[in-house]
């Protein structure tokens, strides 16, 4: 009877809060646990050199984390957040469930550099425009390219309002296009056949042949590629550059009480983490592993440029320039 | 209770409205005798059944059986049993069973109830048929089948609600007879709403005639019944013989 | 009606509605309480509550009144003439595998419907490539309203057929012999007997269907074509997730709620209620000779509609058989999941008709005792008003409920029964229409009985209520547990160890590029659903 098993799990849960002191609780995304994902493992790597126990708890992506979290408050059992990106960190520290993280990060290099006391980059990656080799031969070669061309080869695109890559997107056309970015969104509009909720309806579309674009990460053909052996799908370099997302992880205040946490962190910046993440995560590592990557990773679209607003203008700006993306989407 | 005990009903000054239409009820039903209630549609008839049988409850007045008020008392602790025109019978439950629940609301049934049952099923002549289904049965048999109940379930008054008046004529008259022997032999008070003289005038010692929510007249019904009856009684039976299918056939609320 | 107050008769009545009074207040404890858990939160920075009225939020709410009306037309009025095909043909082969197919779209996950919608009329869909193979020229695209409406037709069409051909089925068997006597065509047939019977019905299956889309979010958002089409659910669900600010969510809710019941209210204004009278068939034997003419029309009608609905779920089973099914079936992961969804399913389904029983049986004593005076707060409550729950999303129950249950314990150890209770309650508006008629005819015929043989309690629950309502039940159970299946839940919101649901590993494969693993999670819970409503209508004895 499987209900009394969760019905016990709950009342368990719900009763009995303490921890053993040996035990590190990591809240992270649900596709960073799952059996293809990083989670299994980067827990065994990382038992097996602490003799502890690690204990995921996974939730839907990484604004889910921060809203668990922020709903918890002080009650919460986490000691490391792994899975927010740089858009997310200025709302995160003002929960003031942050604390510094006081750890060496020399291993770590992420483009543009990174300093902050308080996360740390575990992997990157660059949003892009994947297009279907199959539907189209010459893909944009800019974000002018894209915003300009033929409205009969369509895009699809995610919502900002609720979408992590759709926020990239929303910030990668502000960089690039500055106080024009209405007027250019106006003009893309024709080209975007449909704005989904999230990532996986949008990606869900295109690889249904619905669009021959859509925006995506310029890892995603790497998974085709060692995944399912295709190279069907590619990623279009944009000469302007590629909008960055970095993803970190922090101590909660919780977590300096817990020695695990700083060494989980440390353990993290190293290659026994950083082996696993580029084909369970499909992201760029942000430190050294210790074999290079699959040859599938060097035949990805290199980046001329960096794009990255800061989280504090982002955040100070976010609800004017996605009322921006609306007005002119809405036309 | 002993078939002996005097237990009439009295209707003590009953107010009742449905549908804005206000009803005043006053009248004394005549212990261990039956009375045939007849009147015009919607005259109320079936009302005061209903406010008798406790499945409405007067805005003013009270409902004594033998003396005793039982205007509060709910349906099943009254001491009646009430026999509707149709659904009298669970269609799920075979006859047994439907007998059954007028010794044990639960069927919760010893040896002895069941050869009551029995006993009650062959005196209504349905022997042999307690584990038909009520949809295996004639529109006569479903009724002796209430009427079974109503021997087991042994309550001094019975009200009667059109109970046969979708039967055919001889049919009808067997099934007036057998209320007849079963009220003579247990000397229950009976109240039976009827649209046919003719039913009044076979087992009916009384007849309550009523008229837009009130008796307007009642007395033995050879007298009520006949050229000596009150005018508005006559109007009513003159027009009966032109309309009298029609109105059989409504069911009156 | 003036009725003395009667302490000794009125218990027994008072007794009964207890069910129904408890089942309100379950509800109302569901939402309630999560309505306080936002508010306090709320409370700490109401600045949203007042900003959310702008003129932005003034286009929201224009454009989701209208493609909720315009989704309840195109699905209701299909609906119309589907449901007078299957009930002029009661016996056709595979009539039972097409009503059995209808309840599968209910069941799926938003993505998992408007993918297979898509199958059939999207851009690379079939028809497109039959249009241009053939010539036609340019399939139109179907983003925009026209999306919006199809895939909302796709979940509701099949649904109010369903609740219209119940509705049919209560015509009794005299009214059709006497059409057959009268000589009455196709068209009077419908206009003096099949309409006024569905006419009853209607205004509670438009209030329905149109709370299921007014609500609607994956697909207004994906089949939009842009955030021209911006419902006040994706309003509340930004308002929630992105931006956390309980008050705007609670404005933006209580908006949704007044709306709807303003919409309801009117369609009750339109038509009679669903109680209407209960006539019950006696025979489903019909007697009307159906011409040639109308036959074709009606196998016309039929095909469409199965090409319609089954076109999707084909494309669903195609692509979940693309899939490596032996593998995923092998996964641990997949069967803890489907488990999970089972229980937490059976749990909801069980839940929700004894919740819903209570309320029907409370709501006609209710109607009982009241006679011919006007309807009672609670007795409407306890009919449409259970309706309202499906206007209130299911994130914020989610938060508002973690908001208040955080201050006493680990709010989300709950999550199990979060989901049991919110499925259980959604489901409830489904259930009160597969068992409302059969309880209320029953009723009508057997109360008076059970009151005068004094049977109550358990007794009547168990020798009159019990067999009487065990067929609609069981379909009832099966429709909830269908519902329940499918639902993505409360925990979409902040997510749970505990509760990895199957259309929850389904989203989470479509997020890490596993689209194969997702379509045979898709076609296993299409599957599931299928086979649950088979055994359900068997265990009910259901006959079609």
């Amino acid at each position: 009877m499987r209900i009394f098993t969760l019905l016990t799990a709950a009342a368990t849960a719900a009763f009995a809060q303490v921890a053993s002191a040996d035990t590190l609780t990591v809240y992270t995304y649900e596709s960073f646990t799952a059996e293809w994902g990083p989670g299994p493992q980067v827990e065994k790597a990382f038992e097996a050199e602490c003799g502890c126990d690690l204990e995921f708890v996974a939730v839907a992506d990484g604004v889910a984390l921060l809203n668990r979290v922020r709903l918890e408050g002080e009650a919460t059992k986490a000691d490391i957040v792994l899975g927010l990106d740089t858009n997310l960190t200025t709302a995160a520290k003002a929960t003031g469930l942050f604390a510094e993280h006081n750890i060496d990060t020399a291993a770590i290099t992420v483009p543009g550099g990174w300093s902050d006391d308080v996360f740390v980059p575990y992997d990157y990656g660059y949003f892009a425009v994947i297009y279907d080799t199959q539907q189209m031969t010459t893909p944009p070669g800019s974000l002018k390219e894209l915003v300009e061309g033929d409205a009969g080869q369509k895009i699809v695109i995610q919502d900002p309002r609720t979408s992590t890559p759709g926020l990239g997107l929303l910030l990668w056309m502000k960089a690039v296009y500055g106080d024009k970015a209405g007027e250019a969104w106006a003009e893309l509009s024709d080209r975007i056949l449909t704005v989904t909720p999230g990532w996986s309806e949008a990606y869900g579309l295109f690889t249904s042949g619905e669009a021959p674009m859509v925006l995506s990460y310029t890892t995603s053909p790497a998974y085709h590629m060692i995944a399912e052996d295709t190279e069907r799908y590619q990623a279009a370099g944009f000469s302007e550059g590629h909008y960055l997302q970095i993803e970190l992880a922090g101590l909660t205040t919780r977590g300096t009480e817990n020695p695990l946490a700083r060494q989980f962190l440390a353990f993290m910046t190293g290659p026994a983490f950083q082996d696993v993440i580029p084909e369970t995560n499909w992201m760029f590592p942000a430190g050294k592993t210790s074999e290079p990557l699959d040859p599938a990773f060097s035949k990805l679209v290199k980046p001329q440029e960096t794009l990255l607003i800061d989280a504090e203008t982002v955040e100070a700006n976010r609800q004017a320039w996605v009322d921006e993306w609306l007005s002119a989407m809405s036309r | 209770m002993s078939g002996a005990e005097i237990f009439d009903i009295t209707i003590d000054k009953v107010r009742f409205s449905y549908d804005g239409a206000p009803m005043h009820f006053d009248a004394t039903i005549a212990a261990n005798a039956i009375t045939a209630l007849i009147g015009p549609s919607g005259s109320g008839k079936s009302t005061l059944l209903n406010l008798i049988a406790g499945f409405e409850t007067p805005s003013q007045g009270r409902i004594l059986f033998a003396g005793r008020d039982h205007t509060a008392v709910a349906p099943a602790e009254r001491p009646v049993s009430m026999v509707f025109q149709e659904n009298n019978l669970f269609a799920h439950l075979d006859v047994a069973a439907n007998v059954g629940l007028g010794r044990s609301p639960s069927l919760k049934l010893d040896e002895a109830d069941r050869d009551d049952i029995s006993t009650a099923l062959e005196r209504v002549g349905l022997a042999g048929k307690d584990k038909r289904l009520p949809r295996e049965l004639s529109g006569g048999e479903r009724q002796r089948v209430a009427l079974a109940r109503v021997l087991v379930r042994n309550r001094p008054v019975l009200l009667l609600d059109e109970a046969f008046a979708s039967l055919g004529p001889s049919l009808r008259r067997d099934m007036l007879d057998l209320v007849g022997e079963l009220q003579r032999s247990r000397a229950m008070t009976v109240l039976m709403v009827t649209h046919d003289p003719a039913d009044a005038l076979r087992i009916a010692a009384h007849t309550i005639f009523l008229e837009n929510g009130c008796v307007v007249a009642s007395g033995d019904t050879a007298t009520m019944l006949s050229g000596k009856a009150p005018a508005q009684v006559q109007r009513y039976l003159g027009g009966k013989v032109r309309d009298a299918g029609d109105t059989i056939a409504r069911k009156e609320t | 009606m003036a009725v003395r107050d009667e302490p000794l008769t009125r218990p027994r009545g008072a007794v009964h509605e207890w069910r129904g009074l408890a089942g309100l207040a379950f509800i109302g404890l569901l939402i309630g309480g999560a309505l306080l858990g936002l508010v306090a939160e709320g409370a700490r920075d109401p600045s949203g509550a007042r900003d959310a009225f702008d003129p932005y939020l003034a286009r929201v709410v224009r454009f989701t009144l209208l493609q909720a009306i315009l989704s309840t037309l195109a699905s209701v009025l299909p609906a119309i003439v589907v449901a007078r095909a299957l009930s002029r043909h009661g016996a056709f082969r595979g009539r039972g595998l097409l009503l059995r197919l209808f309840s599968v779209p209910l069941a799926l996950p938003q993505i998992v419907a408007a993918l297979g919608v898509l199958a059939l009329f999207g851009r690379a869909g079939l028809l497109a490539d039959l249009a241009s193979a053939s010539g036609l020229g340019h399939w139109p695209s179907i983003y925009g309203l026209s999306g919006i409406l199809i895939a909302h037709a796709f979940f509701n069409v099949p649904l109010a057929a369903r609740l219209l051909l119940q509705a049919l089925d209560t015509i009794p068997a005299d009214h059709w012999r006497l059409a057959s006597q009268l000589g009455m065509a196709p068209w009077s047939t419908f206009g003096l007997i099949e309409w006024p019977a569905m006419r009853a019905a209607l205004p509670g299956i438009a209030g329905l269907v149109f709370m299921l889309c007014v609500t609607s979010f994956t697909i207004v958002l994906t089949l939009g074509g842009g955030p021209a089409a911006t419902t006040l659910e994706v309003a509340i669900y930004q308002a929630l997730r992105f931006d956390f600010d309980p008050a705007r969510a609670l404005v933006l809710t209580a908006l949704q709620l007044g709306l709807t019941i303003a919409i309801v209210w009117l369609l009750a204004r339109l038509g009679a209620d669903l109680a209407g009278e209960t006539s019950i068939a006696v025979s489903r034997r019909r007697y009307a000779a159906i011409g040639g003419v109308e036959t074709l029309f009606n196998a016309a009608v039929l095909m469409l509609a199965l090409a319609f609905v089954g076109g999707p779920i084909a494309a669903i089973v195609a692509g979940g058989l693309e899939a490596d099914l032996g593998r995923l079936i092998g996964e641990h992961a997949v069967r803890a999941a489907l488990a999970t969804s089972l229980v937490l399913a059976f749990v909801a389904a069980i839940l929700c008709c004894l919740l819903t029983f209570g309320l029907v049986s409370g709501r006609k004593r209710l109607e009982a005792r009241r006679r011919s005076s006007p309807a009672g707060l609670a007795e409407r409550l306890m009919d449409s008003g259970t309706a309202l729950v499906l206007v209130v999303p299911p994130i914020i129950i989610g938060a508002g409920w973690f908001l208040l249950l955080r201050l006493f314990a680990d709010a989300f150890a709950f999550a199990p029964v979060m989901v049991v209770c919110v499925n259980a309650v959604m489901a409830i508006p489904f259930v009160v229409r597969a068992i409302r008629p059969a309880h209320d005819s029953a009723f009508d015929r057997h109360d008076r009985l059970c009151r005068q043989l004094g049977i109550t309690g358990m007794a009547r629950l168990r020798l009159v209520d019990w067999p009487v309502m065990r067929r609609p039940l069981a379909t009832g159970f099966a429709f909830a547990m269908a519902l329940s299946i499918g639902d993505l839940g409360v925990i979409a919101l902040f997510g749970s160890e505990q509760v990895q649901t199957l259309p929850y590993l389904l989203l989470a494969r479509m997020s890490s590029y596993r689209t194969a693993d997702a379509a045979g999670i898709a076609l296993i819970l299409a599957v599931f659903c299928f086979l649950l409503i088979m055994l359900a209508e068997r265990l009910g004895g259901e006959k079609r």
